[in-house]
């Protein structure tokens, strides 16, 4: 096991950047996430990591060796890093069973051959996958196909696992399981884990860390409720959980707290800028009240079970995000105060 | 893909199909039909006993060997060259991958003859080119191509576009993350190459090499410039040789001998297609990305390697051809003072009989590609939207007349129109029977890739169509000829390419006044006169080319799948 450390990483795709000066350190045995929208850099990212592409400047190094770099040129192949992936389409060997796709990793260390066996069964079992382990890849499941990927990166003891939206290929039921899967496999092996995915509830349910992604950038590297509770930009405020970002004025300070004026309206914010300048509202920091000071219209309802969703739309015309366990039509004017919202200067 | 069955479709439409499908079975299945009755029937009784006899002849068995030696060996040849180019060209991130792929596309589009002719233009004694660099063997020295081993050499170079071809596709379904996920499993070079990649693209080149044997094994024009001088006979040289001698009174013999030829070719194709629905079945995964390991160090002299044997096996041999067209009588050598271009002069505007060649060639290939337009266009529009199981049949036969050998083709097409029914005409020994065989031949040529851009079109587009009214014809000339013309036009420049050089279907079928060039070049060879065959063939080569280039650069604009080596 390792720790991953890149340093100023970029990378050009003939000439145009995928990935801006990327500096960060994931801890050995973290699982971090890779969080942002397709087209962010974030398979990039785990591609350099892995060693399929060369970065075009900066340095990448696992546990104490480096692995690349751009200056000097130089790199280690993917063959000789002893890291583990996990494909999206998991890229099962056809013509190999399910055994021998799990054991090929040993095979090819010349591993031999009791403990290859002995290695190979540990793998299949912790994956549940005794029984499978004479079939083709072509006789199973999206599932199982996706566990055996899983046991073939496990069985050689990798310094780090990298998983490129391994769910992204099953459907909901599946993929809350495999998530519990991912979770108990980092569990039991303290793994260093890398996982790609554009899918907020699938970073906050297993990582430790999330590495919000945007045009190349990361934008933001928190834990999940830092990245909920405390968002450092407009970019983060609005793709990790629901929330509305408004802008604020007058911010004061006095012993207590801090105040600023939303419409007009004094409020206690949170914050630990010193100016800041934007508040993320989410649908906990407003509480429908006939005494608020914020005056809407309610201009949607939806039914999540047990609650309402309801879009407002403020005097000022800006739309807020609520959530009631009454119901209130469309139309319906109503009073919204606001808790102690979370507030950032945007940079 | 499964077009909405009877729904939207009119019977004029189901009337349409059964007559253009009637049309198209017609020409291209009822010569094979033909052919086999003959082979079991004697007279009008059903009998075996001349296929018998035929089988149990020293020579047909001497002539089978042959065949069976050569398209053999020379499958060998081309699977070495082809399959490291495949590899090479597929797999790495080799430079100006599709100047190579044109490069090597050429001797499949050059005729097999012209090849012959252009190798032994750099070998042997009377060699010009040879002369010219005082490197030419005394004379008297043997023609090293007048042997088997010429005959497998040149059979091999000519099919080696097949198996590139074939294993190239196979090789690009390959998903890029099943290499990666190898290397990342800590397998290197070529253990990566050995154990997954082998393994994965075996059943595309096991149908690469059934169908380039299928193809060797019908080749006419090679073995008969090689093999003929040197008295090395193979099946469909033998059938050329007893059909030239002795006429029309051996039909029933060398029917015989085609069906035999025809069996074997068939068997091969029958290999060709299982390893071919075999392939890709449980490939899974993204093939977005092309694979490009990287060679390195190596690249570069892996570059000038593979442009060296393009260089030895397309720019040599028509450097030979060009000089030997370029000197006033074989055997002077070429200098700035005896170079002439009297002989392109003579063949291109003198001799009645090349001019003549011109002129068939020219009317037979255009008139085949549009009549090929023609009916394919509405066969596969309405084979698409209403499948039948006629026109099942049709897809999966319309193959045959084009991969069996052409001599089969031929001597079915003899008899079948020797003797039209009911009547005493024949259309033996006039241009008819040559076009009719071409449309047979050449049918699948405009099929395939019209077929291919009909799949691609939006059904909604002639649902929109019909729902404001448009008839049949209508929205056949508005909507879907229109949609579909720049792979119509892609075939029919394949056609027209193809026909324009054939040689092997019109070697049996010409008669005085209806030569192809084909032919032209190989009785100009034939009677000593090799410096204006050269000339002839030298213009053909420019020929082809030029339309090569044609389609390569309108090869953007036109669906996948249409531009055979772009695939």
């Amino acid at each position: 096991m390792a720790d991953i450390n890149l340093r100023a990483v970029e990378k050009h795709f003939d000439g145009v950047p995928a990935l801006h000066a990327i500096s960060a350190t994931f801890q050995d045995g973290e699982f971090v996430a890779l969080l942002g929208p397709s087209g962010c850099g974030k398979s990039t990212l785990l591609r350099l990591i892995a060693g399929f592409e060369m970065p075009s400047a900066g340095a990448i190094a696992i546990g104490a060796t480096e692995m690349s770099n751009g200056q000097t040129g130089h790199n280690v192949p993917p063959e000789e890093r002893n890291i583990g992936f996990v494909f999206q389409s998991y890229a099962l060997w056809p013509h190999m069973t399910v055994r021998r796709n799990v054991s090929y990793p040993l095979e090819v260390r010349r591993t031999n051959k009791a403990t290859l066996r002995e290695q190979t069964d540990a793998a299949l079992s912790a994956t549940s996958l005794i029984p499978y382990a004479d079939r083709m890849p072509s006789e199973l499941s999206g599932g199982q196909r996706q566990r055996v990927a899983l046991a073939r990166c496990l069985v050689s003891n990798p310094n780090a696992v990298l998983l490129d939206e391994p769910l992204a290929n099953l459907d909901v039921a599946l993929r809350a399981s495999m998530q519990d899967v991912f979770s108990d496999f980092h569990r039991r092996t303290g793994a260093t884990m890398v996982y790609v995915t554009h899918d907020q509830s699938e970073a906050m349910a297993m990582a430790d860390r999330i590495a919000v992604m945007s045009e190349g950038r990361i934008v933001q590297f928190d834990t999940p409720q830092a990245l909920y509770a405390q968002p450092r930009s407009r970019f983060v405020a609005g793709f990790v959980g629901e929330g509305t970002v408004l802008p604020i004025s007058e911010v004061a300070r006095d012993d207590a707290c801090v105040t600023a004026k939303l419409f007009g309206a004094k409020i206690a914010i949170q914050t630990d800028s010193p100016n800041p300048d934007l508040i993320c509202l989410r649908p906990e920091n407003i509480e429908i009240s006939e005494t608020g000071d914020i005056r809407a219209i309610v201009q949607r309802s939806t039914y999540l079970g047990g609650r309402y969703r309801l879009t407002l739309e403020a005097s000022s015309g800006a739309q807020l995000i609520a959530e009631s366990r009454a119901h209130f039509p469309v139309g319906t004017q109503l009073g919204v105060s606001v808790h102690a919202p979370w507030a950032f200067a945007e940079t | 893909m499964t077009p909405l069955k009877g729904f939207g479709s009119s019977r004029s439409e189901g009337r349409l199909l059964s007559i253009v499908l009637l049309i198209a079975i017609t020409l291209t299945l009822t010569p094979v039909v033909r052919l086999f009755v003959e082979g079991v029937t004697d007279g009008d009784q059903l009998s075996l006993n001349l296929m018998q006899e035929v089988l149990r002849d020293d020579t047909t068995r001497t002539a089978l060997l042959h065949s069976l030696i050569t398209a053999g060996l020379g499958t060998l040849v081309s699977v070495v060259i082809g399959g490291a180019f495949a590899f090479l060209v597929a797999l790495t991130d080799l430079r100006a991958k599709a100047a190579l792929v044109f490069c090597l596309m050429i001797p499949m589009m050059i005729p097999p003859q012209i090849t012959a002719l252009s190798w032994t233009q750099i070998m042997g004694p009377s060699s010009v080119l040879l002369k010219t660099l005082g490197m030419a063997p005394p004379l008297g020295a043997p023609q090293p191509l007048y042997s088997p081993q010429g005959i497998i050499l040149l059979l091999g170079i000519q099919h080696t576009s097949i198996i590139f071809l074939t294993l190239r596709a196979g090789l690009r379904a390959i998903p890029q993350d099943v290499v990666e996920a190898a290397r990342i499993s800590g397998a290197k070079g070529l253990r990566v190459w050995w154990q997954i990649i082998v393994p994965l693209c075996l059943p595309s080149l096991a149908a690469g090499i059934a169908i380039t044997f299928v193809t060797a094994l019908g080749n006419f024009g090679i073995p008969a410039m090689l093999g003929i001088p040197a008295g090395y006979v193979t099946l469909p040289t033998l059938i050329y040789q007893k059909l030239a001698g002795l006429g029309t009174n051996v039909l029933a013999e060398v029917a015989v001998l085609a069906i035999l030829i025809g069996a074997v070719a068939i068997c091969g194709i029958l290999i060709q297609r299982f390893f071919q629905s075999r392939q890709r079945v449980h490939l899974v995964g993204s093939t977005s990305r092309p694979l490009a390991i990287p060679l390195g160090p190596a690249r570069l002299a892996t570059e000038c390697s593979l442009w060296l044997v393009v260089a030895a096996i397309l720019v040599l041999p028509m450097l030979g051809l060009l000089a030997t067209s370029l000197v006033p009588a074989y055997g002077v050598p070429l200098r700035l003072d005896t170079m002439t271009l009297s002989s392109w002069h003579e063949a291109l505007f003198r001799q009645p009989a090349t001019r003549r060649a011109f002129v068939n060639s020219f009317n037979l290939s255009f008139g085949a590609a549009l009549a090929l337009i023609a009916i394919c266009l509405p066969l596969a529009w309405l084979m698409e939207r209403n499948p039948t199981r006629l026109g099942r049949l049709f897809d999966g036969l319309v193959d045959l007349p084009y991969a069996l050998p052409g001599v089969v083709l031929a001597i079915a097409m003899i008899l079948l129109l020797i003797n039209l029914p009911f009547t005493e005409a024949t259309l033996y020994g006039t241009i008819w029977i040559i076009f009719l065989a071409y449309l047979a031949r050449f049918m699948t040529v405009m099929f395939r890739p019209i077929q291919a851009s009909i799949r691609q079109l939006d059904p909604a587009m002639n649902e929109a169509a019909q729902s404001v009214g448009a008839s049949l014809f209508q929205r056949l000339r508005s909507i879907i000829l229109p949609l579909s013309a720049p792979a119509a036009v892609a075939g029919a420049i394949l056609v027209f390419l193809t026909a324009f050089n054939e040689l092997t279907v019109s070697a049996l079928l010409w008669s005085s006044g209806t030569e192809t060039l084909g032919v032209m070049i190989f009785n100009l060879d034939d009677s000593g006169e090799t410096v204006m065959a050269s000339a002839l063939a030298m213009t053909i080569v420019l020929v082809v080319m030029v339309l090569m280039g044609a389609i390569q650069l309108a090869a953007r604009h036109l669906p996948k799948g249409v531009v055979p080596w772009q695939t």
